[in-house]
Parts: C-alpha cells; structure tokens; sequence
C-alpha cells in the first residue's frame, strides 16, 4: 500500500463505520422496546408504590409516554453526543457506569487476548515445524480438547482443580476483599485473580490460533517461494520464521481481529461465573433488572468496539501484505 | 580433465504404487563450464528431479538409490545438509518455471536477493550489489524496482529477478527449470537471450531444462532427451535437432508445430460471425479513490466465414480470450454488435439468447479445471443436450459416438474426470461441446497446457472433426506456429485492439505490422527447420 493513499482511505472507511454505528443503535433500540416488559412497572414495583398514577408519572418522567419516534430521536440524539442515558436502577448515567467497568473488562479480555495470540501461534508453529512426530499429535489433540470443551465447563473445572482442590488461586472476584494492599502488592493481587479468568477465556482461542498457524503454516511450506529461499541457500530456521510464518501470519491477523472486536462483549460468560466487575456483567445484571439504558449503552459499546478493530485489522493487513489494494 | 558436473548412473525411487519404479533410472551425464545442456522432455520424465537432486532439494519421499552426482570435483550425494545448503546459491543456483509464484509475495526484490548474499555472509556487499545485478539482467531503473514488491512486476521482469537472483554470488552452475515456459514469446525470446549472454560473459554451466524444441534450437550446445526417467538420445545439438536417432526424439521433433499451414481451400464470403465495433473496459475505484479505466477490447472488428478457421493470436492480456468470451456472452461488452448469421446477440435477454447457446460453444484451456471432478464424463457431455430438451436416452447414445469421434473408448462414460490424462480430458472438454451440434466452435488455448505430443493428437484431431463436420472455428492460442498450423486467417492482437489480419500465409510470410514482426522474430528456434521424417508425421 502507498502511504500517500491513506487519509483518503481512512476518511472513506470513517463515514462507512459511522453509518454502519449508526444503524446499529437504531436497530438496537428498536429490539429492546420490541421486548416484552414495562420498565416504569418494574421501577415502580420495587419502589413499592404501583398505582396508576405513580405510573404514568414516572412513563412521563422518563419520556415513555412520547411516540416511538421522538423517543428514538431523543436517543439519538443523546447517543450522538456521548449521553447514553440514566440508569434509574443504578442512579448513575450509563456512560458513567461503562467507564467504572471498562478498566476491568479491558484488563481480562486484553490478556486473554495475548495469551491466546502468543501461545497458541507459537504452538501452532512448533506443530507445523515438527508435523508428523509426537509433537505434533500432543499440540493437535490439545487443541481439539480446547476447541470442543464449553467455556464455562472449563471455567469451573478450573476452579475446582486450582482454588478447591489445590487452594492456589482465588476463585471469584478481582481483589482479595478486606485487606489493604498497595503498589506492587495490589497489582499481583489482580494478577492472581486474572489467572483463571484469562485462561478460561483464552483456551477457545489458543486451540484456535493453533489450529489455523498449523494448517496455514503446512500451506505455505509447499508453496514455491519457500523452494526459492531453499535454493539460495537460506537455512531452515531463517525460511521458516521469515518466509512460512510471515505469510502464514495473514489469515491469523484476519482472525484475531474478529476476536478484538470481541473484547469487550465476549466476555459475559466468564465475567459472571468469575464474578469479575467488568462491563460483561453489568450486562448480564441490566438484563436481568430490565435496565434497559443500561443495556443499550453496553450494545453500543461492544459494536463501536467492533468496528474500530474491523478498521484496524483492514488496515494493518494492508501493511502487512503490499498487495492489498485500499479500496474506500 | 574433470567436468564441472557429471551424473553417473543416478537412479532415484519413486513411491509404491506409482506407474513406474523409478523416477530416474541410470541417467548419466556431465556439463562443462561455458556449456549449455538442454535436457528436453515431456511432463513426467524425470528432468525436473534431476535437476531438484543436483541441487539436493529432493523430497523425502524419492530417495536416490544409486549413481554418483560429482560437482566441482566433489560428491554431492555424500554430503551433509549443510555442506550442500552452503553450496547452494554460492556455487551451484536455479531459476524456476513460475514466476509468479517463485518469489516472496512480502518481501521487496531487492531485500530476497540481498538475502541470498546475506546468507553466504556477503550481507555487507548487498547495498551496491543488487542494483548493479538488476542493471545486469537489463531491468530499468534498478534502485526503485530493488524497493518494490514483486506484485508490482509483470512475469518477464520477475524471472529477471529470478536470474539476478541466481547470479547474485556468481555460481558455477545454474540449473534452470523452464524458465520461459509461463512466459510469451516476446518475453521468452529476450529472457533466452540474457540467458545465453550471461553464460558467455560469466563463463558458467548451465542446464537448462524444456520441453520445447524451438528453445532448444535457440540455445543449446548440447542436448539430452530423457523419457519415462531415461536418457533416450545424447549428443552435440546441431545432431540431435537435423538427425535425430532415436525414434521418441523424432517423434517428438515431428509433434512441434511446424508453422506450415496445411489448409489452402478458398472460403467463400458467407459471415457467420461478424463484430463490429465491440468495446469492453474495466473500470475499478470507489468513492474517493482514483478511478482506473483499463480497455480490455476496443478497435477488434472481425467477419468469421462459414467453415473456416480464424485464428486470434496475442499475449497475454491482449485481449483475445475476453473477446471470445463476449461471443459467448461469458463477457458482457458495453458496446458494438455481435452479428451471428446476421442478427445482433448483444441486446437480447437471457431467455433471448438461449437459442444460440446451442449453436455457439466453447472449449476451455485449462482440461483439469474446466470439467467438474464430480460429475462423470458421460453426465458432462449429455448435460447440455438434456438441458435443451433432449432424450436422456437418446443423448447418452450420441454421447458414446462422440467419445469415439475423439478417439476415446466409449467406456469412458462412466467413469470420472481424474482417471484421464491432459489430453484426453482435452478431447472430453472438445466432445462436451459438439454434444451441442454447434455451427460455431470457439476453442480458447485448447493445447497450451498439454506435452507437444499431446498437442499434436489434439490439434489433428480439431482439424479432422473441423473437416468432417463442417465447422467454423474461432481458434484462440499466443502460440504463433500453432495458429499457422491449424488457422485458414489470423488476427493478431495488442492491447484490445487488432492490429493486422489477414490470410495465414500472408501475415507469417510478410506481415505489415511491427508487432506481428516482433512476435514473428521472437518464435524460438525459427532458424531451424525441423527435418521432415516420412516414416513419422
């Protein structure tokens, strides 16, 4: 790609993205008020007050009165300059709450993230290096272990063996509750506590990885260019690091971009069963309280998220491999 | 005195369960500094192991099971992985048959062939030293094609790459492997060229591997003609080219396409395809991007006589398949008339055109992706007839005289694509299309993927139906002594336009064009005339 190319690029590619945002807060909004349940009943019954007209004040109060129209022009209107809301459960606007959960959520899925990535290429590489002997089948049998097992088994099983059985890392939470710990103490802390939460949510991932840098390696491997470096003389490490896994890395990019843009919704699951106070379980506990500013806000957030990392693994793709042409 | 490389008795395995035992079987052979050995065969032979166990870059799955390679006075087969991983590149290099393909789809040129100096511990050299090897394999502007990606370069200027490459630590031995067959005439012609000069100025061996005698004529010094893993015929090449001894060289000498037109018949002027002011572009670019409008075909009027052969000749991305491909509307044009017995076929629909599909059919060059692996060579043929209405029945009987038509046996209707060779799955693809009874028969390279023995059959083949069946061909090749062989007129082709057409005698024997020159001139081994054998024509 040419330098020069980009800002015009990156404009076009910006103006699609928000269309794209855009459409799906509408979409949004429209699927939560096609759900059943009356968020003025639900806050009414458990101020304890559910006659009529405490009803209607509060559908008044909260604009639920208006036609569906204005109401999603309110909100557009809102989302459009940042202001996602008020939860009324919470009695804190909603992007308030996001950014109190965002840290946490950021902080597991961003590792689960590198661990993945890391781990599970370089697994993917010793198998391709090594295909055919005992490595190769203990790699490719572990990684069909982790492709196929639920996540949320994994979770608990984790949780059995290390905090029951072996009592060696906490189980739930992000921080050991009732003592003060500061600095480097405080960091290990979550760092104990990120433990089994990052690597239930990694493992789905690292087979994944595995398996793609293994096939993809094996792919290459045959393809003339590598019959080249040979011919020249390139010894076999070098041909495999700068020649199998440079390209072999194009489609794993492809796909770690998908799991980026997963960061910070797809971790709901894991989030719960590790009560982690991340956005994922704010989710979860909107949903459940029928919160739903709450939940709009979070649906926002993950495809904002989405199409920032769409945009940036188009872009690092074409870095990455000159041929890809930038095309708005 | 020692050769600079001698082979002796190499015999290498092939799997179990291959149709021979050996890939090679006790070849001998030896090639001497400032010499050029052509090893001449078809697909299959054995040159291209060979040339991979020189340069100790055999798969596993073939082992050398006897024989010696000696190189510079050493034995290769003898030595460690290592020896011959520093021997290779420095002493002894090699260029490939796809250029496409053979370089790093990532990495600048100028970084892979620094590479291969950094590798041999001369990295400090590579800064002046890859453009000074650019400049010698005649690239333009050697510092900026040094920085750009090999996506960027057209097939000629990558196998220059590819040459530059090879010569980067100036070896003693280059093998190279088909190096002009992806390549067009033009191309190949000045790649042949450098080949031989750097061999003359740099004094090195090269073997030099091919299938087509036109290259060998061009040249070699020496030839060796090999066949089922054997050397059949070894000797100086002015002998082998005018006095072939062994009777698969003479065959294979009397398979290349002469270049002598056979047909004489005068066409009366009765048009079945007429186009008229056809135009196609491609245009790409989106919003804001600049937008890139590329002419595929523009200025190719052409009137096709009945019964008679026309052949479109050009390179690659002349545009000579795209016209074809409106005919038959695989290419919708944006403007012009394709006038079939007088009536336009460009402004009908679908459901307008689907009588002509009947009368209009096509043979496609690529004979392993152009039938569906799935489906039975019988349920090919009949699907078109079927699809227009006639008896099952009645079309799979027609199906079994077609097969025969082409010289295949009528059991192949039962069986699947991947249990016949190029050729015959050639005459599959070639009966598919008379299934339809068509007027018009539009063959777009229909040989240029098979061994020119193959090639042979095939195109006698064409020019026999063409006869018996009263066919009018549109025959599409880049192959200038195929088209003269089989085509009654040509048009030549360039950049989406036809810039001379005429009479096949005319246009080889005094073309008006300077391109049609250049592509004349550029026919390897024109200088030679293949000797004429009675008993094998």
């Amino acid at each position: 790609m040419e330098v020069s190319k980009l800002p015009a690029y990156l404009a076009a590619r910006l103006v699609k993205a928000a269309i794209v945002v855009l459409a799906i807060v509408i979409c949004n909004f429209f699927l939560i008020h096609a759900a059943p349940g009356d968020p003025a009943s639900i806050i009414a019954g458990q101020s304890g007050a559910a006659d009529a007209k405490f009803l209607e004040q509060l559908r008044a109060q909260f604009g639920l009165d208006q036609p569906l129209y204005v109401q999603l022009w309110l909100y557009l209107k809102g989302v459009l300059t940042l202001d996602l809301g008020f939860s009324h459960r919470q009695q804190m606007p909603v992007s308030t709450l996001l950014w109190e959960r965002l840290p946490a959520t950021l902080l597991l899925t961003g590792s689960a993230f590198v661990f993945a990535l890391v781990v599970g290429v370089s697994m993917g590489a010793l198998a391709a290096k090594r295909v055919g002997t005992w490595w190769d089948s203990i790699i490719t049998v572990l990684a069909l272990v982790f492709y196929a097992t639920p996540l949320f088994w994994v979770g608990l099983m984790l949780v059995l063996l290390f905090s029951v059985a072996l009592e060696w890392l906490p189980s739930f939470g992000m921080a050991s509750v009732g003592v003060e710990l500061s600095g480097f103490q405080a960091a290990l802390d979550v760092g104990r506590h990120l433990i089994l939460p990052g690597l239930t949510l990694g493992l789905f991932y690292v087979a994944v990885y595995a398996r793609l840098t293994r096939a993809t390696m094996l792919e290459v491997a045959d393809q003339d260019f590598v019959r080249t470096a040979r011919a020249k003389g390139v010894p076999e490490g070098r041909i495999q690091r700068r020649h199998v896994l440079r390209n072999a890395l194009l489609p794993i990019i492809t796909f770690a971009g998908i799991q980026a843009g997963q960061v910070i919704g797809g971790s709901i699951l894991v989030e719960t069963v590790f009560a982690w106070p991340g956005i994922g379980r704010l989710a979860f506990d909107a949903l459940l309280a029928r919160d739903y500013q709450v939940l709009m806000g979070v649906f926002f957030c993950t495809s904002v998220m989405v199409v920032i990392f769409n945009l940036l693994t188009d872009l690092l793709y074409a870095i990455v491999d000159p041929r890809v042409e930038m095309a708005g | 005195m020692t050769h600079l490389l001698e082979v002796r008795d190499l015999t290498i395995g092939l799997p179990q369960g291959a149709d021979r035992p050996h890939a090679v079987d006790g070849i001998s052979l030896h090639l001497d500094a400032g010499e050029i050995l052509c090893i001449v065969g078809e697909s299959g032979s054995g040159k291209s192991i060979t040339a991979n166990t020189i340069m100790g870059l055999l798969p596993r799955e073939l082992p050398v099971l006897g024989g010696d390679i000696l190189f510079e006075g050493e034995r290769l087969l003898g030595l460690s992985a290592e020896a011959l991983r520093s021997r290779r590149g420095r002493r002894m290099a090699m260029v490939f048959q796809e250029p496409m393909t053979a370089l790093n789809p990532l990495m600048r040129v100028g970084d892979q062939i620094a590479e291969a100096l950094a590798v041999h511990g001369r990295g400090g050299e590579a800064r002046q030293k890859v453009p000074e090897l650019l400049a010698a394999v005649n690239l333009p502007d050697p510092a900026s094609i040094a920085r750009m990606h090999p996506f960027r370069l057209s097939g000629g200027q990558r196998q220059r790459v590819m040459i530059a490459m090879a010569l980067a630590l100036e070896p003693a031995l280059l093998i190279a492997d088909e190096p002009t067959t992806a390549l067009d005439v033009t191309t190949q012609m000045q790649i042949l060229k450098l080949i031989r000069e750097i061999q003359e100025r740099r004094g090195m061996g090269v073997m030099f591997i091919t299938h087509d005698f036109g290259v060998v004529a061009e040249i070699a010094d020496r030839v060796a003609v090999m066949q089922y893993g054997r050397i059949v015929e070894q000797g100086p090449a002015r002998d082998v080219l005018n006095a072939p001894q062994h009777p698969y060289t003479r065959a294979l000498i009397a398979a290349v396409p002469h270049g002598r037109s056979t047909q004489g018949q005068a066409i009366r002027p009765a048009p079945v395809l007429e186009m008229k002011g056809v135009t196609k572009t491609y245009r790409r670019g989106g919003w804001f991007g600049a937008k890139v409008a590329v002419k595929a075909i523009h200025d190719a009027d052409f009137v096709l006589n009945k019964g008679e052969t026309l052949g479109l000749v050009g390179e690659s991305g002349s545009g000579k398949s795209t016209l074809a491909r409106c005919v038959v509307r695989l290419v919708e044009p944006e403007a012009g008339e394709i006038l079939f017995h007088g009536e336009d076929l460009r402004p009908l629909s679908r459901q307008g055109w689907r009588p002509y599909r009947k009368r209009i059919q096509m043979v496609f060059q690529d004979p392993y992706a152009s039938l569906n692996p799935r489906r039975k060579v019988g349920d090919a043929i009949t699907e078109g007839p079927v699809a227009h209405g006639a008896d099952p029945k009645e079309a799979r009987r027609r199906a079994v005289e077609l097969l025969e038509l082409v010289k295949l046996d009528p059991s192949a209707i039962e069986r699947y694509p991947h249990e016949f060779s190029g050729g015959q799955r050639q005459r599959i693809g070639l009966a598919r299309a008379l299934a339809m009874d068509p007027e018009l028969l539009i063959a777009d390279e229909p040989v240029s993927a098979l061994d020119v023995s193959v090639q042979a059959q095939v195109l006698n083949l064409l020019a026999e139906i063409r006869q018996r069946l009263g066919l009018t061909l549109l025959f599409i090749t880049h192959d200038l002594r195929v088209a003269a062989q089989i085509c009654d007129r040509i048009a030549v082709m360039q950049r989406g336009a036809i810039v001379e057409q005429g009479p096949t005698a005319s246009v080889f024997g005094a073309p008006r064009h300077g391109y049609t020159r250049a592509l004349l001139d550029s026919i390897p081994g024109r200088s030679w005339t293949p000797p004429v054998s009675s008993e094998l024509a």
